[in-house]
């Protein structure tokens, strides 16, 4: 995508660059060590950016790469079951790359690139500029990806992977069940990737409430940002949770602290609320930036608009809130008493109910519209059947008794993937299909999209349908291997090629993404709306620049976009009244203020993996670790937020400047530190100008 | 609470102005043309609230793990802390904690009122008050180590440390806050159109006042 110079000069002076005061763009050292970054190009840009789109991207990319690992991971499981007494892998080392697999795939795979989409579409669909804090947002990213790598560090330094399950159930979590370093880099990666989420929910949480353009009433955002927004608050209050318990654990491994292991009188059961009362809002989490995307790319390809969007906002409302109280379904044969049971029983069966109003209103948006079926369109259908089944294999295991028999063994895992595969990655997958164009400025071809979802759709079907069967036999889940003889070997062959099939599919998504790229030379641009879509990203040009907008637009009604190209005549039929092109913005502000680019996040998220080593191998790493971190802090809170045109907050006349040309994240920045968890420090002493007001 | 302050230039009062005046719902269209936040509270306030409701959770957490745990004295029967809880000295450090809430409000107050060397004044006794309780903290920790409580004593005592441990380095990091904001205030960069930034330190301070009402009332008022 093409970089446009980030333009930080008063909105009436032409030149690049160049300073209504006069005064140099930027010569700020806060701590003497690094240059306030200018923007420039190449790599260098990509480490200090703090614009959402490049984060966006990364996350993207990053959380593909992840994708790969996971999925060689899987990969591995499905070579191990493939035949009676599998030797591909032995049991220990089995225990670790099933555990990996589940841990990558949800923290470092489907959480990061619904954060891709996230970053990237919440502010250009409720029109504003940035996030609300672009520097935290940057943060986020740098945190969670030090976070992952020190997560999957561990193969290398700590003597394999978490060998625990990717919930990592007490006391098999302990230093007697598991003795190497694997679940102590889970805890603490898991930690320092819980504090990017963090921030960033509460970063996106502002930005949805607080930046909208003039006009986006919160019930005129569109159902994709409102499943993000709400996604974001389940992150909010879901994530300290697990913090305490991943706490909790560190401290049992590493301090001799006795809060899980049994021995020592301690409640092994408290691990599973506190990592359940997480781990199922953490399911909606994953599921609604899913459903999202279906909610944008059905109506698009069906030209109606969503059927109920009213319903559809308050079912994923309903979700949010009822994700809280089903956590103990995980835990039926835990022990937790009938009453328990019984009122998680209730409550599990009630949360089909929003669940089956959005795929009743998927299914409406479609009856009787004119359907265009794009690989999102594909994907997006796909995610709709394919979550369906999950969902209702889920409420097979709201009844007790059923899922006593179905605990612990491949059903369990079958109906898992049917809604974090089928529903959540389908889903993303048609996202990517849909906003390609919009981000990279080229179109991936339909034709390789379309057998990529085709092998996707059936490889996925293979791979984890015959686990029902697999799990009725009563197969376990988790043991490295199983003897002949039980009637398990046909199905576990299917679901082995099955998985193979997955992955030819990605690699032709990937072959898809190198040969569009190659092809889009001799093609035409896809201009900046090339599905006739209906929310406002697809009002600028494509790629987008770095401004977003020209001129925020004043929204006045739901599908705005789709508004100023259609509209009603006499008889109420549509018409068409502006093409894309005439409508839409053709990107060539000049002089917009964007927030400046920043080193010290990065050095922020450096400090963090180096205080995980040093409470792993030695204390006095935490040193280093945590003087990186402090720094970090500190001289983030002392560089002036938006430099240049910091010192005219104090001059009396540049206010208007201030009101039209910018969001307001620099504003928002004011003390954008506070809102990090436990680095609150920052931000306290830095008020935008004061660096340079006072000297 | 609104920064009354004279100076328009700032970005605060623009924020404060241009904002409509109905809080949590969207604004009518048309109605911010200046781009103010849509809900009218600040982002970085904004930001702040909703940070400490994630706080809540994290607290709830380890006050359910204390709750579950404060009686259970571990194969060993070993020690716990409540045998060895020194309640009014807890008490006074706790009402120390307390009045601490009282000087930031005037803090915040004397900033607002562009009373610069009174914000300093209200801002370092806030720290300091922070820090009597910090080393309340720390001879209470050090003596029921000598009285045999330790932290891998039993759940009982690890539930605890934890807990109480979690709170103090909460406390510490408000006190970094504050001295940061008394360092600035010092340098003269803290000046009145910069209230909002004591205000939201202020949030972040009193709810860790108010989460040590909770806890303090938890682990040593509430008979085992």
């Amino acid at each position: 995508m093409t970089i446009t110079e980030p333009t930080i000069e008063g909105p009436k002076t032409e030149g690049p660059l160049e300073l209504e005061s006069g005064r140099e763009a930027i010569a700020e050292r806060p701590l003497g060590v690094l240059t306030r970054p200018q923007g420039g190009r190449g790599w260098r840009d990509w480490l200090s950016t703090v614009d959402h789109k490049k984060i966006g991207i990364m996350y993207g990319v990053s959380a593909m790469v992840f994708f790969v690992v996971g999925g060689i991971e899987a990969l591995l499981i499905r070579l191990q079951l493939a035949v009676p007494n599998g030797g591909v892998l032995s049991a220990d080392v089995y225990n670790q790359v099933f555990t990996m697999h589940g841990v990558t795939m949800v923290f470092l795979f489907i959480m990061p690139l619904a954060a891709a989409f996230a970053n990237y579409l919440i502010p250009l669909q409720i029109g504003a500029r940035d996030v609300a804090f672009p520097r935290l947002n940057a943060l986020s990213y740098w945190v969670w990806l030090s976070g992952a790598i020190f997560l999957n560090s561990s193969w290398i330094v700590g003597g394999g992977g978490a060998d625990c399950g990717w919930f990592c159930y007490s006391p098999n979590s302990g230093v007697t069940f598991s003795p190497s370093h694997g679940v102590d880099f889970y805890a603490i990666g898991l930690l320092i990737a819980g504090i990017a989420s963090l921030v960033s929910a509460i970063n996106l949480i502002v930005t949805c409430l607080n930046m909208r353009a003039p006009g986006m009433d919160l019930f005129r955002m569109p159902v994709m940002t409102w499943m993000l927004l709400i996604t974001q608050f389940l992150l909010l209050f879901a994530l300290p949770v697990i913090t305490v318990a991943l706490f909790l654990l560190m401290f049992d491994r590493l301090f001799d602290a006795s809060f899980f292991n049994p021995d020592m009188g301690a409640d092994p059961l408290l691990w599973q609320h506190l990592f359940w009362i997480f781990g199922h809002p953490e399911v909606y989490i994953i599921i609604l930036p899913a459903f999202g995307v279906v909610s944008e790319v059905i109506p698009t390809f069906s030209r109606k608009p969503i059927f109920g969007y009213t319903f559809m906002v308050f079912s994923g409302i309903a979700i949010g809130f009822m994700g809280w109280g089903v956590w103990a379904h995980h835990m039926f044969v835990s022990g937790i008493g009938p009453i328990s049971v019984a009122a998680f029983s209730l409550s599990t069966m009630f949360i089909a109910v929003p669940t089956g109003v959005k795929v009743l209103n998927w299914l409406a948006t479609m009856w009787g519209g004119q359907i265009r079926f794009t690989t999102a369109m594909l994907f997006a259908v796909g995610t709709v059947a394919m979550f369906t089944i999950g969902g209702l294999s889920g409420v097979t295991h709201a009844l007790a008794p059923a899922d006593t028999q179905q605990t612990d063994t491949y059903y369990i895992v079958a109906h898992f993937h049917y809604v974090i595969f089928g529903g959540g990655v389908l889903g993303l997958m048609g996202g990517l299909y849909y906003w390609w164009p919009k981000i990279f400025g080229f179109m991936l071809n339909e034709r390789r999209g379309k057998v990529n979802f085709w092998l996707m759709l059936i490889g996925f079907n293979l791979t984890f349908g015959p686990m029902h069967i697999l799990g009725l036999q009563g197969m376990s889940r988790r043991i490295d291997t199983y003897s002949s003889g039980f009637g398990f070997e046909f199905w576990n062959m299917v679901a082995t090629i099955g998985s193979f099939i997955i992955a030819v599919s990605v690699l032709v998504l990937f072959h898809n993404i190198w040969k569009s790229k190659r092809e889009a030379a001799d093609l035409p641009p896809p201009g900046p709306d090339p599905w006739d879509a209906r929310s406002l990203e697809w009002m600028v040009p494509s790629p987008v620049p770095e401004h977003n907008f020209d001129e925020v637009p004043t929204v006045e009604s739901l599908d705005e976009w789709w508004h100023r190209k259609y509209s009603f005549d006499d008889n109420g039929k549509v018409v068409q009244i502006a093409t894309a092109e005439e409508a839409a913005q053709d990107g060539s502000a000049k002089g917009v203020h964007l927030p400046a680019p920043s080193f010290w996040p990065l050095v922020l998220a450096v400090g963090l993996p180096l205080i995980g080593y040093g409470l792993i191998f030695n204390l006095w790493l935490c040193v280093p670790g945590g003087l990186l971190v402090g720094m970090g802090i500190f001289a983030w809170a002392l560089e002036p937020v938006d430099d240049p045109d910091a010192t005219h907050d104090h001059d009396g006349h540049d206010d208007d400047d201030d009101d039209h040309d910018d969001d307001g994240p620099d504003d928002a920045e004011l003390a954008a530190a506070p809102a990090a968890p436990g680095d609150s420090t920052a931000g306290a002493p830095a008020a935008p100008g004061d660096k340079q007001g006072g000297e | 609470m609104t920064t009354e302050t004279s100076a328009p230039a700032t970005s605060d009062a623009d924020t404060t102005v241009a904002a409509p005046a109905t809080p949590g719902d969207s604004n009518a269209p048309g109605e911010d043309t200046a781009h103010g936040p849509s809900t009218g509270i600040s982002n970085t306030k904004l930001a702040m609230w909703l940070f400490l409701g994630s706080e809540c959770l994290l607290f709830g957490g380890l006050i359910s793990t204390y709750l579950l745990y404060k009686t259970r004295r571990g194969p060993d029967n070993l020690a716990i802390p409540t045998d060895v809880f020194d309640i009014p000295f807890t008490s006074i450090s706790s009402f120390v904690l307390l009045m601490s809430s009282l000087t930031m409000v005037l803090a915040l107050a004397a900033l607002t009122r562009g009373d610069n060397h009174g914000a300093r004044v209200w801002l370092l006794a806030t720290s300091m008050l922070g820090g009597v309780f910090i080393g309340g903290q720390v001879y209470e920790f050090t003596s029921f180590l000598r009285e045999g409580v330790g932290f891998t004593n039993n759940p009982a005592s690890s539930a605890f440390y934890a807990l109480t441990g979690f709170h103090g380095v909460h406390v510490s990091l408000g006190i970094v806050m504050l001295m940061s904001l008394f360092v600035a205030s010092w340098q003269g960069k803290l000046r009145q159109e910069h209230s909002e930034t004591v205000e939201v330190v202020g949030l972040y301070w009193h709810f860790v006042d108010v989460v040590w009402i909770f806890i303090f009332t938890v682990i040593y008022l509430v008979p085992a």
